[in-house]
């Protein structure tokens, strides 16, 4: 990957680890610290690139663990510091207990994440299983479709992670592989437009104030730490509009407008699939070519996992003419009726009293392949729960029997 | 990170001015006082060494607490004790946690952000369950990346924040929660993890052991480690009356003991050269450090005179080998 400064907008020819590791440039966090996990080791190749050559001034901490990662992070943000890590799969595992800290500390740490399989087996290909293991740990999350959209929402996090109503650490996917390792094109803003769209952080109760000593991560009982977990309910409700902010102003610089979620077709279909990361780029395609066919089936894409955004969400149903939904899920809940995803979809429809017919299907796990007859495959299926027929409660795509 | 130097220059304890105690005890404290550490705990006082130090030598400490006594004691909201910079972040992960800061220090100072140009030195502070066992694998990182930083380990020899279970800290034969003295089994059959000489194996510029009933070793040793560039080890000497069933008013004398005994020598290692600061006259009989604690009593009934002589030898055989290594 090339090192060099971007002094005008470019479209170039990018994996989603390499827009990555571009907006990470462009960012110029103050400490990076990482380990390295497949698929996302290649971001830190190329940021170690950019540190060995003078490109950004960031403290690059080659740590032993992502649990070390993630903790050292947390340190550096107390601080003050910009502080940003990335892994994948069994790496965010690790991070996980870190995670709730660094949240309920409200440390504004940013962290792109390259979806992968957790173990057992062992498994180093795409799905979401890692994200949605760490689902419930106050971390905001979004997912992104392609490479660019990766280099995008990894900029803009930074300004919803430290915005002063929301101070919470920011997990961006994207698929592993599919989108990590796949060239696709990539436009890139010019540093000087992330330099300024991020802006300059603000030192908010640093540890290295040593005039204005502050305690960070008290112990609190029972007397207390319920407000600490309602104050971090209200920073995630306050996310929904920052991240709605973040978006509009990435809108008018770079022209690409990003919501909490991404509607195709769905206005008069009567068919709908609802599906989060790169799948959705498939699923668009092949929306289109059912379309040709006359066949009224839309898409609806989730951005935003974290906050769920599900007035959004149930809007968008609401006003198409959809007789049946299908979600599809890039993870496992085992025991629960269907996937994580396919759970904040019913909760928000049924909490709203829409109820419609909804299936769910799994897909994808562990890299399994889904391309365009999949798709086409799940959308059969929700069309049999149309029509009253006897349809499972998860429908597993593309399995061998 | 700090860059690898060649040898730090130390500087030598006759170098090290320690003012008059009644000086050092006018000191404002950094640690307020309405902690809720038992009664007779010898880590405040082990706090209050290190903040004399500190303070004599016009150091700032920014310290990252692991989980563990001092921690929860120290910080319940919506009070806190301190009064310098402090983080909890969790059990495992002191060493990481204060090494981010030090990184965060430096990126900031690079861009004219620090909030102050004061002395500063970084402080990982955890007992020996964060140190010997959970918090092992993050404190060798820090260590091995070069980290300007103290990492202090406040001994006491078992997880006494759960409630006294064993730790690879915890002495032979010694009885606790999870390996208690019975019938079948006396106590903890294995020996002390040997922290020091592993902490040594890194590399780094400097590893001593202290103890709070020798103040003025503690203070040079302190000293010294605040003024070396690079990480320091330094493990604390920490008498647990609660954990040790000892008695309240002679965590200082059991203190002494220990280093009277040779059950806990007093030594230092500058760029892998040991040197052992306090040699006993005459050394006393580890039953004399035995016998004031409550964790060995069943080792003087009748019967169960070899547990006493093993770890006698666990004792002797460490001491060996301290003289074995001052003459490298």
């Amino acid at each position: 990957m090339a090192v060099r400064l971007m002094t005008e907008r470019k479209v170039v020819p990018y994996t989603g680890n390499m827009a990555t590791a571009e907006a990470l440039r462009q960012i110029n966090p103050d400490v990076v610290a990482a380990y390295p996990i497949t698929p996302q080791t290649e971001i830190m190749h190329f940021f170690a690139n950019y540190v060995a050559n003078g490109l950004v001034d960031t403290e690059f901490m080659t740590v032993e663990s992502e649990h070390s990662a993630l903790s050292a992070a947390v340190g550096a943000a107390a601080a003050g510091a910009r502080a940003m890590t990335a892994t994948a799969g069994p790496g965010l595992a690790l991070m996980w207990e870190i995670l709730g800290v660094a949240s309920g500390m409200r440390l504004p740490i940013v962290i792109p994440v390259v979806n992968r399989a957790l173990s057992a087996p062992i498994n180093i290909h795409c799905d979401h299983s890692d994200m949605m293991g760490a689902r419930d740990q106050g971390c905001i999350m979004l997912f992104s479709e392609n490479a660019e959209e990766q280099y995008d929402n990894v900029i803009q996090a930074v300004r919803i992670a430290e915005d002063e109503r929301v101070r919470l650490p920011v997990i961006i996917g994207m698929d592993g592989f599919i989108i990590s390792h796949s060239i696709e094109n990539v436009s890139l803003l010019t540093d000087d437009e992330v330099k300024k769209f991020v802006g300059k952080q603000t030192l908010t109760h640093s540890l290295l104030d040593i005039d204005n000593p502050v305690t960070h991560g008290p112990i609190a009982m029972a007397d207390s730490y319920m407000e600490f977990k309602r104050q971090q309910r209200e920073a995630m409700m306050n996310a929904y509009k920052v991240i709605r902010e973040a978006g509009e102003e990435f809108a008018e610089l770079k022209g690409k407008k990003y919501e909490h979620i991404e509607t195709y077709k769905t206005e008069d279909a009567e068919y709908i699939l609802i599906v989060m990361g790169s799948a959705a780029g498939t699923a668009k395609y092949t929306v289109d070519g059912l379309r040709e066919k006359g066949e009224k089936v839309g898409l609806i894409k989730v951005r935003t996992f974290r906050p769920f955004p599900y007035y959004d969400v149930v809007d968008v149903i609401d006003a198409s003419n959809v007789k049946a939904i299908g979600v599809m899920d890039r993870a496992e809940t085992f025991g629960g009726y269907s996937g994580p995803l396919f759970e904040e979809v019913c909760t928000s429809l049924y909490t709203r009293g829409k109820i419609y017919p909804i299936t769910g299907i799994v897909y994808g796990l562990g890299g399994r392949d889904c391309n365009l007859n999949h798709i086409e495959e799940a959308f059969d299926v929700v069309k049999r729960k149309a029509a009253g027929m006897d349809v499972p409660p998860v429908t597993y795509l593309n399995l061998r029997v | 990170m700090a860059q690898v130097s060649d040898k730090p220059k130390f500087v030598t304890r006759e170098e090290v001015k320690m003012p008059p105690l009644k000086e050092l005890t006018s000191m404002r404290d950094k640690i307020a006082p309405g902690h809720r550490l038992c009664t007779g705990c010898v880590a405040g006082t082990i706090l209050r060494q290190m903040f004399m130090a500190a303070e004599a030598a016009d150091y700032t400490l920014i310290i990252a607490n692991a989980t563990g006594c001092v921690e929860v004691c120290t910080s319940i909201y919506p009070y806190t004790s301190w009064k310098v910079p402090w983080i909890h972040n969790a059990f495992e992960n002191a060493a990481a946690t204060i090494t981010g800061v030090e990184a965060a220090y430096k990126a900031l100072k690079k861009k004219g952000m620090l909030p102050s140009d004061k002395k500063v030195k970084f402080v990982a502070l955890a007992g020996d369950g964060g140190t010997y066992d959970i918090g092992f694998q993050s404190l060798s990182g820090a260590f091995e990346r070069n980290h300007d930083f103290i990492y202090v380990c406040y001994d006491n020899e078992a997880y006494m924040n759960t409630g006294i279970q064993r730790s690879s800290a915890t002495p032979r034969h010694a009885s606790t929660t999870t390996q208690p003295a019975g019938k079948v089994i006396p106590g903890k059959p294995q020996p002390k993890k040997w922290m020091p000489e592993i902490a040594v194996a890194h590399g780094i510029p400097y590893v001593a052991q202290l103890a709070p009933s020798n103040f003025n070793d503690f203070f040079k040793k302190f000293t010294k480690a605040l003024n070396t560039e690079g990480p320091s080890y330094l493990n604390i000497f920490c008498t647990c009356p609660r954990g040790w069933r000892a008695k309240e008013e002679e965590g200082i004398l059991i203190s002494k003991l220990a280093v009277e005994t040779n059950y806990w020598p007093l030594f230092e290692v500058e760029n892998g050269s040991w040197k052992i600061n306090y040699k006993p006259k005459e050394r006393k009989s580890v039953v004399e450090f035995l016998k004031k604690q409550g964790r060995f009593k069943h080792m003087f009934k009748s019967g169960n005179e070899h547990l006493i002589e093993e770890l006698q030898q666990d004792v002797d055989k460490r001491w060996e080998r301290l003289l074995k290594l001052e003459q490298l």
